[in-house]
């Protein structure tokens, strides 16, 4: 079965989201959509999965076509859709989450699970993908989880299934598995739409590559060709993926944590016992798959938590204990992980994000009052060192992209006075130019000599910055490595696989 | 704040209003016995209708801003003692809402305004009736009394949200309870019943503790007003131009991210619901110092809850606030004239209250209804992109 999109257009106000999209997709063919975050791949197929209605074009299927007004008819249709945002209910089976919204049922409304569970095991042992239909969604990890959805896919027998940004939340194995089972897909006659914005894997996966770049097509590519060739089709210019970094410079121990455990509010434990330092003109990445302990860490370092026991030494003092402010006073840079809710008031202006906190200090304040001027004043000389693109310091920051929100935190955080820059995930979500600019400024930091300790789940990442890599795991940090260490043993820590050799902490 | 964003800002209000008049209209068009009669024959009963409406509606006018009977006779000025009597009211209720509005910058709900005036009003008239004072030096202690008293009912509840996460919503509104039958017991006892009185009334206020009339005796419009304003301007002030109106903006806007930035979020709890107390207090002793001159059992009427409405109407700012009670005061006070001239029941005026909040609280029955855009934000589409 093939899908084919001809000249889709979708407006949003003055906005073209979609601008006369071209798309073709063949049964046993993986094609894959490569684009940066904002470029209109989601929308895209959000129009083909009927969340969206398209201004213009058409949606075929078999040369046949189709007007798709919600997600039944592109089911009906033979389009599953796996979104990078599992559509599961946490608390039920895997059966259960699959017979949703089409449950059968028995005798005075007696739910019908028998048919659906047989199902599943007959499409999970076609494919390998080791899936008990009886298991809690919630018990299960990331990557079977999203094996339930494809398996959702498959047993209202789609012929097309659509992948947005499928890798996003795998670790590198799961990644690899993903990928294996797409190839078996393929070799079932089955078309794949595959959204992405890595280039690795996209290369590793497509038959086909669209690439999209503000809403249009701007050219088809093929696998073998080269990585920056890719991306700076996607970007609209060169790109230099390689970050330059000259051999760091040691200094002294700036941060120490021994024995620092975290629990929640229950008693439950979600960091156990870690120790690392970091030393001044050094980056200590920690990697790990989402959800490993790592933002627990990151906010203990600033005293956001409670529940904290061990000890955390930045310049010898002790932080475990002191309040937020105290410990910015110390000179700690601090990125949050998630910029909208932690890093930026969306319904401030950007100047008042960028002295967020230094708001006491002057020349904004004097004995309690608060001078807007200088404020605006200060911000137009942040802007510009940043590069930060907005209208007018006064806007609202919700009214930046992801990069220029990320850019106006990094600016109010590093024209502090700090000598420990802590920084979680920056480039989550951000587009090609403005990584290479946090990238770069990342680097500077640690050129200046200020000890840098990055949280991150991006493994190009990682090794782009890292000058040593501690890898989290279940609240632990189960290895501590040099960046020379390879993509496969990386990843087997990332999973848990502690036997490996690694310098231990 | 400029002019254009004010005026923006009062698009949405002005318009809720209007839609209250409208619907109002309506209402009491409809329950009118003399225009339902009419009902069979079209012509007249538009008529009647339209002439019920209006004569209603002017009634209002004349029974709040001016009244020519009134001024027939005697001079012009006199017509606008209707006027007295709405501003008289409008500056409890201004502090009152600044009150609620001050707890919406930080992202608080005070529905505690009533029982924080009840508890200025206790402490205000007691020092008023109580103590032999000088002028001047009797009304700056009764009124620092009011605060002190309201600011730690007030307090105690935002230091319950802090220390316990207790939520402010729940409390105020059994504080307000509390507070009440605290003042009914209050009057009852000997150190407040009125000596040869069993009815609950404290004694009167001294007339050395008793606010400036503005224009004689006979009107009672006082200082109050002044008072209130420039309350409202201090308002202004410390949210716009102090460290701690932009710690308590930021706690309000994402308290998490006031969190990260070193702001403390309980600090900013506690101390904004002590001044947010301590503003319905010096409303409670404006209100007995400058007009009841006695403590009564009724002295908050529905002060604390139309604040409520005021700040929501006035949408959380003091330019607004000052606006919204002066035209809630003169619906209130207009509405009894209604009622007497026209036999329009007063309750029209509740109705139209209502109306309002329910067009403010729901904007996007007016936003959808009258394609009416970019009221607040225009740049909505822009921040979420379209890629979700």
């Amino acid at each position: 079965m093939s899908l084919e999109l001809q000249g889709i257009t979708k407006r949003f106000g003055g906005l073209v989201a979609n601008d006369a999209i071209d798309f073709a997709v063949a049964d046993g063919e993986i094609h894959a959509i490569l684009g940066e975050n904002g470029a209109g791949k989601s929308t895209l197929m959000n129009i083909v999965y009927g969340l969206l209605q398209p201004d213009a074009g058409t949606i075929s299927v078999d040369g046949k076509e189709l007007t798709i007004h919600s997600p039944l008819d592109s089911l009906a249709a033979g389009i599953g859709m796996v979104h990078q945002h599992f559509m599961l209910i946490p608390v039920f089976t895997v059966a259960e989450n699959i017979v949703l919204g089409h449950e059968k049922t028995g005798l005075f409304g007696k739910l019908d699970l028998a048919t659906a569970r047989e199902e599943i095991l007959r499409i999970s042992q076609e494919f390998n993908f080791d899936v008990n239909p009886d298991a809690i969604v919630e018990d299960l990890p990331v990557g079977i989880q999203q094996r339930v959805e494809i398996i959702r896919a498959l047993i209202y027998d789609a012929k097309v299934l659509i992948l947005d940004e499928p890798t996003a939340v795998l670790t590198p194995q799961e990644t690899d598995e993903l990928l294996n089972n797409l190839k078996k897909l393929r070799e079932s006659g089955r078309a794949i739409v595959f959204i992405s914005h890595k280039l690795r894997e996209v290369k590793a996966i497509a038959d086909k590559i669209t690439i999209i770049r503000r809403g249009k097509v701007v050219g088809m590519a093929s696998p073998s060709s080269e990585q920056s060739e890719l991306a700076s089709l996607m970007v609209g210019r060169e790109v230099d993926l390689k970050v330059d970094k000259e051999p760091a410079k040691i200094g002294r121990e700036v941060l120490k944590v021994s024995h620092l455990t975290i629990q929640d509010h229950t008693g439950r434990t979600l960091v156990n016992n870690i120790s690392f330092h970091v030393n001044a003109g050094e980056v200590l990445a920690i990697a790990g798959v989402q959800g490993n302990g790592q933002s627990e860490v990151a906010e203990a370092m600033l005293g956001l938590r409670d529940h904290v026991a061990g000890s955390v030494l930045v310049d010898e003092q002790e932080i475990i204990g002191k309040k937020v402010v105290d410990c910015l006073e110390l000179g700690i840079a601090y990125v949050p992980e998630s910029r909208e809710l932690d890093g930026l008031i969306s319904t401030f202006s950007i100047a008042e994000n960028l002295i967020l906190d230094t708001h006491t200090s002057a020349p904004y304040a004097k004995f309690g009052r608060y001078f807007p001027d200088a404020v605006k004043k200060v911000a137009l000389e942040r802007v510009a060192e940043f590069d930060i693109r907005a209208q007018s310091v006064a806007d609202s920051a919700s009214s930046l992209s992801g990069g220029n929100k990320q850019k106006v935190v990094l600016a109010r955080e590093l024209s502090r006075p700090v000598k420990l820059v802590i920084i979680s995930q920056p480039t989550r979500g951000l587009d090609v130019g403005s990584i290479e600019f946090v990238h770069e400024r990342i680097v500077t930091e640690r050129n200046d000599g200020k000890a840098v300790l990055l949280f991150s789940t991006e493994l190009d990442e990682v090794y782009a910055l890292a000058d040593r890599i501690a890898i989290m795991f279940k609240g632990e940090i189960i290895a501590i490595a040099e960046p020379t260490i390879s993509r496969e043993e990386l990843g087997l820590f990332m999973a848990g696989v502690s036997s490996q050799k690694g310098v231990s902490a | 704040m400029n002019v254009k964003s004010i005026a923006r800002k009062a698009i949405l209000p002005s318009i809720a209003f209007a839609l209250a008049l409208f619907v109002g209209g309506l209402v009491i068009g409809l329950t009118d016995s003399r225009v339902l009669s009419k009902i069979s024959s079209p012509i007249s009963f538009i008529k009647i209708f339209a002439s019920t409406v209006g004569n209603a509606y002017l009634a209002l006018f004349q029974g709040a801003i001016f009244d020519p009977n009134l001024a027939e006779g005697h001079s012009f000025l006199t017509g606008f003692y209707p006027l007295s009597q709405t501003v008289v009211n409008a500056a409890p209720l201004m502090l009152c809402g600044l009150s609620v509005a001050i707890a919406f910058k930080a992202g608080l709900f005070n529905i505690g305004a009533q029982g924080q005036f009840i508890l200025g009003a206790i402490g205000a008239s007691y020092v008023g009736f109580h103590f032999k004072l000088p002028i001047v030096v009797h009304i700056l202690i009764a009124i620092f009394a009011a605060i002190v008293l309201s600011a730690l009912w007030g307090g105690f509840v935002g230091l319950l949200k802090a220390k316990t996460g207790a939520h402010e919503v729940i409390v105020t509104i059994m504080l307000n309870y509390i507070a009440a039958n605290f003042l009914l017991w209050l009057l009852g006892t000997s150190a407040f019943l009125r000596p040869g009185r069993l009815d609950p009334l404290a004694p009167p206020i001294a007339e050395s503790a008793r606010l400036l009339r503005l224009f004689g005796q006979n009107y009672s419009v006082n200082v109050g007003i002044f008072i209130s304003v420039f309350v409202a301007f201090l308002f202004w002030l410390l949210i716009n131009r102090s460290t701690w109106g932009f710690k308590t903006r930021a706690v309000g806007a994402n308290s998490s991210a006031a969190k990260t930035a070193g702001i403390s979020v309980q600090k900013i709890t506690v101390g904004t619901m002590l001044i947010a107390g301590g503003l319905s207090g010096l409303a409670g002793a404006i209100h007995v110092l400058g007009f009841q001159y006695e403590l009564t059992a009724d002295v908050a009427g529905s002060f604390g809850f139309d604040a409520i409405t005021v700040a929501l109407l006035g949408r959380g700012g003091p330019v607004g606030v000052v606006l919204a009670s002066l035209l809630f005061a003169g619906l209130r006070v207009g509405g009894s004239t209604m009622q007497a001239n026209v036999q329009v029941p007063v309750e029209i005026v509740l109705v139209i209250q209502a109306l309002v909040v329910l067009f403010i609280a729901a904007p996007g029955l007016i936003t959808r209804y009258l394609k009416i855009k970019n009221l607040e934000s225009g740049q909505e589409m822009a921040s979420k992109g379209w890629n979700g």
